[in-house]
């Protein structure tokens, strides 16, 4: 049995934009945070963590990142990862600007 | 500036079209991204935070106008309509596709630029003093050297795979604007018994383990400065760690070695080395210097210049505050800051490069410079020209008459841009200008470098900033350390941290404590901050951010 895990989602860049993406759970990318899919046990991050590596022609730089559970679906905890929600505090680009 | 002959385009064209395969490839599926990404590194792309980036090198900052309207139509046509100057004299592309990288790197070698050796472990991009060829009381102009050494540097077969990268910078001035002691190698020119040589400096550095370079050579002439530098990087490349990534630059091998047993190793391969330079170098030196041959100063007077100074006070703030003074009377070195009240410290857009552009080829001969402090500068502007100059500024955001002030500050791009930031530095610097801007106490408060950096790396120069702000991640929370008097001029000083962070909605707060600290103890306004420090040292104020005995109740 898995040890108890803060959730996770798994993260990544989209190779041709850079944008930042999430693994949703019907398997392909989202763009969303909140429509990313919430890891609860680490076999399972690990193996999608794999499964990315080797997506290597859709993202880049994957890894696992801390997330909650929240009333619209997961949240980031790290204020790193909530600025990767939206994009720069300077302008309103990135994501922010489609929201 | 250096012209480039056919050799120098083929070769540009010819990267463009390597990377342009390399591209293709990674994208159809044969590269994985392990075996792509040296390879992109190589040509200045970077994958940060919420986007690729692009890293163009700007040589020793210089740039004409037609250069300048090629990076407003690459930030139009393919970026989100403004580019980044950076700390190093780079411009930085925020958001580029990677598609379209190989198009962007084909319009920058159409006016001879490109983004090669922007990163990766080799010799980087060659900085230098940003009013080069055009400071009054200046020994000689130090780009001829930076651009020998450029020339040399690019894809030396030798220095490819250096323990780490290796930062060169070059002063013609005894004032020391390209902050050359902060550099792996720093070089200061200098004339003896009428002969010009260079001052060799080395291990100078900033980031995690930060150093003030020490003299290696008081005087290498300059028949021997190539062989020499040779000598220096060749016996890094030999000696320098390779088995901590921490512990790789030369900096660190200056201090575990010892200056004295470093020069020992330098001298004995220099005379090894010297022979083998068959004079080729310097027969180079002296065509480059010829291209870099000051243009031809107008002998027109300064027509209107006196009567507006002394009419118009809006004028007089700027020429008092963002001009320096050049070798001919007639002239002047205007610093077009990129750093307006609230502005993002080095953002410009492409309407403003237009403009910059052609208020160059109009009235400046046609001559740019960038500065490692993220303004612009028209070094050879005639004062005749500068109300006109002045005026066309004005109406474009751009006349902000705050060079060398408290809201000129260097920011790194942090966490809202790179990948590597613990904290974000650019709303820091934004919310610093616009506090102090309210408050109306900037000229006031008079000469200031705040230097915000938003990880240990460093980029922001802050232990060098007479107050240097540090951002960090502190158990999940943005923290800023904050030291005080550093200085990156001649005699560079690493400044001393005050003690425990503060968290982003304090940091303001805390740097308004220091500064009101400061105008109640000053021995007049001539006396300013970093002398005042320099005098009173760190104690008044310690206590002015953490009250008396304060600093020890919520250390981190």
């Amino acid at each position: 049995m898995s040890a108890t895990v803060t959730p996770k989602v798994l993260t990544a860049n989209a190779l041709l934009e850079g944008d930042v993406v999430y693994l949703a759970p019907d398997g392909g990318w989202t763009r969303q945070h909140d429509r990313a899919l919430l890891i609860t046990d680490a076999a399972t991050a690990e193996l999608h963590l794999l499964d990315a590596a080797a997506r290597g022609h859709e993202v880049v730089g994957a890894y696992l990142a801390d997330a909650k559970a929240g009333p619209k679906g997961p949240e980031p905890i790290h204020f790193r990862e909530v600025f990767r929600t939206r994009g720069p505090s300077n302008y309103a680009h990135g994501k922010q600007e489609r929201a | 500036m250096y012209r480039y002959s056919e050799f120098d385009a083929d070769f540009l064209r010819n990267r463009v079209a390597q990377f342009r395969t390399q591209v293709a490839r990674r994208i159809d599926g044969s590269l994985t991204e392990e075996e792509f990404k040296p390879l992109r590194l190589m040509n200045g792309l970077y994958l940060q935070l919420h986007a690729y980036m692009l890293r163009v090198a700007i040589p020793y900052g210089t740039l004409n106008g037609a250069q300048m309207r090629q990076l407003a139509m690459i930030a139009d046509r393919w970026d989100r309509g403004y580019g980044h100057f950076t700390t190093r004299q780079n411009i930085q592309f925020n958001w580029p596709a990677l598609r379209d990288v190989p198009d962007m790197l084909a319009a920058l070698a159409d006016v001879g630029m490109h983004a090669i050796q922007t990163s990766g472990n080799c010799i980087r991009n060659v900085t230098a003093d940003h009013f080069a060829g055009a400071a009054k009381d200046e020994v000689a102009d130090p780009r001829p050297v930076a651009e020998l050494i450029r020339q040399w540097s690019t894809d030396h077969p030798e220095f490819q795979f250096l323990p780490r990268k290796f930062k060169v910078a070059v002063t013609g001035h005894a004032d020391d604007r390209a902050v050359t002691a902060a550099h792996d190698i720093g070089l200061r020119l200098v004339r003896r018994d009428g002969a010009l040589g260079a001052a060799v400096l080395v291990g100078g550095g900033l980031g995690r383990t930060p150093m003030i370079g020490k003299i290696l050579a008081e005087f290498v002439p300059m028949a021997d400065l190539l062989p020499y530098l040779e000598a220096v990087v060749a016996v890094y490349n030999l000696i320098g760690r390779r088995d901590n990534k921490y512990k790789a630059r030369i900096k660190i091998t200056v201090h575990e070695t010892g200056i004295d047993a470093i020069r020992a190793q330098v001298n004995a391969e220099f005379a090894a080395r010297k022979p083998l330079f068959s004079g080729v170098d310097q027969a180079l030196l002296a065509e480059i210097t010829a291209h870099f041959a000051p243009p031809a100063f107008s002998d027109q007077g300064v027509g209107g210049f006196a009567a507006d100074y002394a009419a118009d006070p809006v004028f007089r703030a700027f020429v008092d505050t963002n001009t320096a003074p050049h070798r001919h009377p007639d002239y002047t070195i205007a610093t077009i800051s990129l750093k307006a009240h609230g502005a993002t410290p080095g953002d410009c857009s492409s309407a403003q490069m237009r403009l910059i552009a052609d208020l160059a080829a109009h009235y400046a001969h046609d001559e740019i410079r960038i500065s490692h402090e993220q303004n612009v500068v028209l070094p050879h502007l005639p004062k005749r020209h500068l109300k006109a100059v002045h005026q066309a500024l004005l109406g474009a955001g751009l006349a902000t008459a705050n060079i060398g002030l408290l809201s000129d500050i260097i920011a790194c791009p942090g966490m809202d841009y790179c990948a590597l930031a613990t904290a974000r530095s650019i709303p820091v610097a934004q919310e610093i200008a616009t506090h102090f801007d309210a408050l109306k106490l900037e000229h006031d408060i008079g000469p200031l470098k705040i230097k915000i950096s938003g990880c240990i790396n460093a980029c922001g120069h802050h232990h060098v900033g007479h107050i240097g702000i540090l951002g960090l991640d502190r158990a999940g929370v943005e923290s800023y350390q904050i030291t005080l008097g550093g200085d990156g001029g001649p005699d560079a000083v690493i400044g001393e941290r005050a003690g425990p962070g503060f968290a982003y909605d304090q940091i303001v707060p805390a740097i308004e404590r220091i500064l009101r600290a400061y105008l109640g103890l000053r021995m007049g306004r001539a006396e300013s901050f970093l002398a005042a420090y320099r005098r009173v040292g760190m104690e008044p104020f310690k206590a002015a951010l953490y009250g008396a005995g304060g600093a020890e109740a919520d250390a981190a």
